[in-house]
């Protein structure tokens, strides 16, 4: 990157014009087509989008037409031109939109997204049920060991899904790749954009991609170093703290019966904020607020899972 | 540094720089998140030096790491500087402008040559050339340090060897540029704000100054004593005097946690009264009279917290503390309401707003501006003030404000417990990413990354001594001996061994660590400490084969 386009300060930028939906728009230039979108309050549905990693442009949920332009736009991460007209609601918008909820719907478990989107699930109309009932779920290890070109044929009478066991393969947190829409936000997390230890990677190709350490080995025997940094970008519940997955296991998870209250760490002197999720007087899960200068959502292993000292309690 | 105790610069600056510097810091594990705003200034294109005597995994990131010899930082710093000056790459505008006693400084750093200074520190000649003149040209500049700087004997003359190099090329006082300590706990900061040190009172206000302590004393309704206390490591030296009889222990293990850690304990137990007030039953609380169970104050009660860019945060109650522990402050007003001293209802907002009063500092920081704007970085002087990103951007205001800020010369001295043919061994100690200090609230989670408790020697010496990883050896300093496995560590250098203080129960550490400490601040020496490492006498180890033959089908 050469040296000027490095100083973010005092850089003078200009404004773009552009009209969304009929409405004209000013937003400054190097924004996304989400931002101006966002400027607007049109509401755009994101499942691989988030404020503090770069754009993947995985999902396609968030597509827009663009008009001249041949084929529809992610506008997570299209940068708005001058004169762009965009449209956001069109038929061929609505049913692209559809068509990727409703295939992810049909393959994956989405039973833990936020309740954000699962209404966009159904107010696009998503119809999962369409291509039959599920196929049996892979046995383990069964589909960390697909290769490239190695498919089976399918007869169209049940719907392929990405279901398969849980992994726990240590104390700390689980992975329950039944839940994974592939957005690559943990792989995003683990690498450049946070923790920078490039611990996972998508392995394989079409249906059969996954998400994977090197060789598929446990994590414990893998680059990872346990901060959680994929749990707190999660939007599937894939990923997920072992205190939670051993709650809802036992049926004893409780929303209602829980607070959330924002805290500092106790563990060195950056001052990382800890979103405290407390059920019955013991912390459950431990988060960081995404839109806070110190973490942008981070944290180590130490913020995320060290509580246990407050609450190894003697009987 | 001149006249705050505080870091100049904000985390944002870290990502927005063009070089960093880590001295005597493994930020990668120690603090992990500021490590991800470095790492976003180096994805931007920052340069990275670190400089430690362990290629750490925060070296790995380096464009350059120096591994200097354990104690030698103040000669690597004024080398630098020399380089700078002889290369004539100081910013001469900025020294006189903004600085006073340069002269004398440039004649203390003239004979720390490349070559004099290479020989000093272990660093070679062309690694410092490269860093002097990177540093010296880059535009802005950062200088980071942890306790690799300040556990030393010469903790203070080393931070004012940093503090020199940033004023010699003015990297100081400009957004971008700064020299920062980053701090071991959540409060460390904050506790030196607020007055917890033996020479100031809240706001860095001197204990000796009359016309300040008059302005504390009528709003405490009380006289304060008029001289500075005692500092940790003066406490323990008038315990052996016998003029500290009675102990008040909050929030600390100094059982475990002090350099020479017999000794410690042999003071501990010679008071006449120790009260332990903590959130554990520590190895200190079982030595005191009376143990006051407290609550831990980051999740079961109110209050505020400073880190290491000056910004004050709140920490809030989630959980309700267990049996009859008691929020610290809480029981500090209660032990002064039995003493005759009613201070009314507690409460740490209370407190604070008193605080606020008091130290201009803080006054701005209201706890419904806290709440509303994710914390305040002081100075934050009135509720209309924004808080402070950087600090002494006075340096580099036409005409100057206020006082310039002076150069501080000081001169390399090698560590207290030289190395010889019976301590040839140099032992540095540290902490790692999934573990804190003593252990005593990290050891209750189940990390899948934790290390036993051992040696770590590098694979040169481990061969050459003949030891194997695992094998249990005898471990002496001039203090103690102690007994742990070795562990290998391709980190290490020849010369060089490295423990954690993590876990006294199985490998007490800090019976081997260094009693030196630092005259002006007080800091205890634990980075080094000479010793050697033998292998257990015959007739126990052999005692040791059996007990693992006996084990191992």
């Amino acid at each position: 990157m050469s040296r000027a386009a490095r100083f973010k300060l005092g850089v003078i930028k200009r404004t773009v014009e552009l009209t969304i939906d009929g409405v004209a728009v000013e937003v400054p230039e190097g924004a996304t087509i989400l931002d101006a979108c966002n400027k607007l309050g049109i509401v755009t549905p994101t499942l691989c989008y988030l404020s503090t990693l770069t754009p993947v442009n995985a999902c396609r949920v968030c597509v827009v037409e663009v008009e001249k332009a041949r084929v529809l736009a992610p506008a997570c991460s299209r940068k708005v031109e001058p004169g762009m007209v965009v449209h956001t609601d069109s038929e061929r918008v609505r049913h692209s939109r559809r068509m990727v909820f409703e295939l992810l719907s049909s393959s994956v478990d989405m039973s833990l997204v936020s309740g954000e989107v699962k209404g966009w699930i159904d107010s696009y109309g998503s119809d999962a049920a369409r291509y039959g009932p599920p196929a049996p779920p892979a046995k383990v290890g069964e589909r960390d060991a697909r290769h490239a070109g190695h498919h089976h044929a399918v007869d169209g009478s049940v719907a392929e899904t990405v279901a398969q066991p849980v992994k726990i393969d240590n104390d700390l947190y689980v992975r329950d790749y039944s839940r994974c829409i592939l957005c690559y936000k943990c792989v995003e997390a683990c690498g450049e954009d946070a923790q920078n230890t490039f611990a996972i990677a998508v392995a394989g190709r079409g249906f059969d991609a996954r998400i994977a350490t090197e060789f598929d080995a446990p994590l414990t025997d893998s680059a990872c170093v346990y901060c959680g940094n994929c749990i707190g970008v999660c939007p599937t519940g894939a990923l997920m703290p072992k205190s939670e997955y051993d709650l809802r296991q036992q049926g004893r998870w409780d929303e209602a019966r829980q607070t959330v209250t924002q805290t500092v760490c106790s563990f060195c002197g950056v001052g990382c904020n800890l979103d405290l999720t407390v059920q019955d007087n013991a912390i459950v899960r431990v988060d960081s607020p995404l839109e806070h200068s110190v973490t942008h959502g981070h944290l180590c292993i130490k913020g995320r899972f060290g509580f246990q000292h407050v609450q190894n309690l003697p009987d | 540094m001149f006249g705050a105790g505080g870091g100049t610069s904000s985390y944002q600056e870290i990502e927005d720089t063009d070089l960093i510097i880590l001295w005597g810091s493994n930020a990668r594990e120690t603090h992990p998140i500021f490590f991800h705003h470095v790492l976003k200034g180096v994805h931007q294109g920052a340069r990275l030096y670190a400089i430690d005597p362990r290629r750490t995994s925060t070296s790995q990131w380096a464009d350059g790491w120096l591994g200097v010899d354990v104690g030698s930082d103040i000669a690597l710093a004024n080398g630098i500087a020399r380089e700078i000056i002889a290369a004539g790459l100081e910013n001469r505008a900025f020294i006189d402008h903004a600085t006073e006693n340069f002269e004398e400084y440039a004649r203390m750093v003239e004979p720390y040559t490349l070559e004099m200074t290479a020989r000093c520190t272990g660093v070679p000649a062309p690694a410092i050339r490269e860093l002097a003149h990177a540093y010296a040209r880059a535009d802005r500049a950062q200088i980071c340090w942890t306790l690799g700087i300040t556990e030393h004997h010469n903790a203070a003359d080393n931070v004012f060897a940093l503090i020199n190099l940033a004023l010699l090329c003015g990297h100081v006082g400009r957004y971008g540029s700064g020299v920062n300590p980053l701090r071991g706990q959540n409060n460390v900061q904050g506790g030196g704000d607020m007055g917890a040190i033996p020479n100031k009172l809240p706001g860095f206000k001197n204990v000796e100054d009359d016309a300040e302590r008059a302005r504390f004393e009528s709003v405490w309704s009380c006289t304060i004593p008029p001289q500075n206390g005692w500092h940790l490591s003066q406490m323990f030296e008038a315990m052996e005097r016998g003029d500290l009889r009675t102990l008040y222990v909050i929030g600390e293990n100094p059982a475990d946690s002090e350099a020479d850690a017999p000794h410690a304990r042999k003071l501990l137990e010679g008071l006449d009264h120790l009260v332990v007030q903590d959130i554990f039953l520590t190895n200190t609380a079982r030595m005191a009279d009376v143990v006051f169970p407290a609550a831990a104050d980051w999740c079961e009660y109110e209050g505020t917290v400073t880190n290491s860019e000056r910004r004050v945060q709140r920490v809030r109650k989630a959980l309700e503390p267990p049996g009859e522990a008691r929020p610290d402050l809480e029981i500090i007003w209660e032990l002064a309401r039995r003493l005759g001293n009613d201070w009314g209802e507690p409460g740490a907002e209370r407190a604070w707003d008193e605080l606020r009063s008091l130290s201009a500092m803080h006054t701005g920081m209201s706890y419904e501006r806290l709440d509303a704007m994710g914390g305040i970085q002081w100075p934050c002087p009135d509720e209309n003030h924004p808080g402070s990103p950087f600090l002494h951007g006075r340096l580099w205001e036409e005409p100057r404000g206020g006082p310039p800020a002076p150069f501080t010369p000081v001169e390399f001295v090698a560590p207290l417990d030289e190395l010889n043919a019976e301590f040839p061994i140099r032992l540095t100690t540290g902490r790692r990413l999934d573990s804190y200090n003593t252990g005593v609230q990290t050891g209750g989670y189940s990390s899948p990354m934790r290390k036993k408790e051992s040696l770590f020697l590098c694979p040169e010496d481990a061969e050459r001594l003949g030891f194997a990883e695992g094998e249990r050896v005898q471990v002496s300093s001039r203090r103690g001996s102690i007994e742990a496995p070795v562990a290998i560590e391709s980190s290490l250098r020849p010369g060089l061994a490295f423990m954690t203080v993590h876990s006294a129960g199985e490998v007490d550490t800090n019976v081997l660590t260094s009693d030196a400490w630092d005259k002006k601040s007080g800091t205890a020496d634990f980075k080094a400490t000479a010793i050697r490492v033998e292998r257990i006498a015959a007739e126990r180890g052999a005692r040791h084969e059996v007990a693992a033959a006996g084990t191992s089908h």
